[in-house]
């Protein structure tokens, strides 16, 4: 059981490989004309740019990767865009809506 | 950059509204957007018959309830205005023959899904062909944390452990657990041990929610309301299990507000974020909207659309923004932040429902209801009421009864 929350509460780092659980989904919102991430009990609204880095939250993609993605496209410093992107999944995985790709043990 | 997240709208409890994000932009409801989330109350059949229902004293017949068309026509019209999430609720949704079938519609049109549930009739085969159709969360309640006071509560026997199973059940499908547990005077001296319950069974959230006092609880306030000494200890044991278990549960706490200074903001303000749906199909404000009689209330089987019900009907209107205030809520600085209180808690306290809650300390008849309540707390009269279709059942005399 305390291994399934140490799964579910992760601390995100550059090595981390993360992904929505199913039970978060990011949604485009038809009728307000917004992306939306649907959770238990919770819609939360993303702006766009953290939409952009949910996008590539795919579970392979690590987050070193995603910076360096958005580094190429935006030109800014790494150092900045590494900590704004950092402190945005760790707000996201300490509600419990990041969840990572587990590692292959066999 | 720096991405955000802005919460856009919890959906029961509401810590920091910021609903006006997302109804700031273009909606089908012009003037208040199409809630999130709608509560959609299958049915009001229900194995358990808690002394606290929220369900209304005079309970919609299964002849009443709409079918599995209707119920789905509805779920396809929710999506398409708008909604987002759907709470299976009931009286208990599981009761439906056709549950699944209906979170699969859910899922279908695009509906983010949670069941609230009593667990007692769930198999594991029932519960994975639930998480198979798309279902996102589920929602257990439990009466205490052991089965001498939670089955009397219940009135349910072997319930807790059915409880517990089912959980486990959840948790083993992936799917994310919130705990329900409603708190009252006969079982306060559990809370400690529910927390660590929900802890135990891997829960994501804890939901401890006092009892509100009307309809069924109304009739039972004598055996449930609190007393204040467990109301101070309730609230330390809460604020420090928040701290202590932050990151592992999420606690949220509704207060009692008979105890309050000031009253709860009620469904985040009448026909302001939230609706429902009643077995029989009727649309309400509040779950509890139907134990206002002299209310008429329009149904999804009229000629109306949903969207047109939650604008124009003249009971989503009636109490809708501050206009309809009388004092001391008109010139009330925190009219727009509470926009007074609860309506239904209003009509089963003061017989008018367009009244200041009397929850609140300005309400000129707040002290002598505090003090009945208080009074209450205090007489020992413990033998519930039971909550069934026949208008209730006195729990058999004391010396019949365990669990006390």
């Amino acid at each position: 059981m305390s291994e399934l929350r140490s799964n579910r509460r992760i601390s995100v780092s550059e090595d981390s490989k993360p992904v929505l659980p199913r039970h978060a989904r990011l949604k485009f919102d038809e009728t307000r004309q917004r992306w939306v991430i649907l959770a238990p009990e919770r819609v939360l609204a993303p702006d766009d740019i953290a939409v952009e880095i949910l996008q590539l939250c795919d579970g392979e993609r690590s987050v070193a990767d995603i910076i360096d993605l958005l580094v190429a496209k935006y030109a800014a410093p790494r150092d900045d865009i590494g900590t704004d992107v950092m402190a945005m999944l760790q707000d996201l995985a300490d509600k419990g809506f990041l969840t990572q790709a587990r590692e292959k043990t066999s | 950059m720096s991405p955000t997240l802005t919460d856009a709208s919890p959906v029961f409890t509401d810590p920091a509204d910021s609903l006006a994000i997302m109804e700031r932009t273009r909606s089908t409801a012009e003037t208040f957007g199409i809630p999130l989330a709608v509560l959609a109350e299958l049915t009001h059949r229900c194995p358990l018959q808690c002394p606290y229902c929220s369900n209304p004293v005079e309970l919609d017949r299964g002849s009443t309830e709409l079918t599995t068309d209707e119920w789905k026509k509805v779920l396809s019209e929710l999506a398409e205005i708008g909604v987002l999430q759907i709470h299976f609720s009931g009286g208990e949704p599981t009761a439906r023959k056709d549950i699944v079938e209906l979170v699969q519609h859910a899922t279908d049109v695009g509906l983010y899904s949670n069941l609230i549930t009593s667990a007692v009739l769930l198999t594991r085969d029932k519960l994975s062909a639930l998480a198979d159709a798309g279902l996102c969360h589920v929602q257990i309640s439990f009466q205490g944390n052991e089965p001498v006071v939670a089955d009397r509560v219940g009135g349910y026997r072997n319930g807790h452990a059915k409880k517990l199973e089912v959980a486990k059940w959840t948790r083993e499908l992936d799917l994310p657990l919130t705990v329900n547990a409603v708190m009252h005077r006969q079982n306060l001296h559990q809370l400690a041990d529910i927390i660590q319950m929900a802890v135990d069974l891997d829960a994501d959230r804890l939901e401890v929610a006092n009892v509100q006092y009307y309809g069924w609880a109304l009739k039972n306030r004598a055996a449930l309301m609190p007393t204040i000494d467990q109301i101070d200890e309730t609230s330390r044991i809460v604020e420090d299990a928040q701290l202590r278990l932050k990151g592992i549960l999420d606690i949220d706490y509704v207060v009692p507000d008979y105890y309050a200074l000031r009253p709860k903001k009620c469904m985040g303000g009448w026909g302001r974020q939230f609706f429902n749906i009643s077995p029989s199909g009727k649309i309400l404000p509040c779950h509890a909207a139907e134990t206002i009689t002299g209310m008429e209330f329009e149904s999804v089987r009229s000629n109306h659309s949903i969207a047109w019900i939650w604008q124009n009907s003249e009971a989503f209107n009636r109490y809708r923004g501050t206009g309809w205030m009388p004092e001391p809520c008109q010139s009330c600085a925190f009219k727009e932040v509470d926009f007074g209180g609860c309506r239904c808690q209003a009509f089963a306290l003061t017989g008018d429902a367009g009244n200041t809650d009397p929850a609140c300390t300005l309400s000129p008849v707040h002290a002598e209801i505090f003090k009945l309540a208080e009074t209450e707390s205090t007489e020992g009269r413990d033998r519930f009421i039971y909550r069934n279709f026949k208008g209730g059942t006195l729990e058999p005399d004391a010396d019949d009864v365990h669990g006390r």
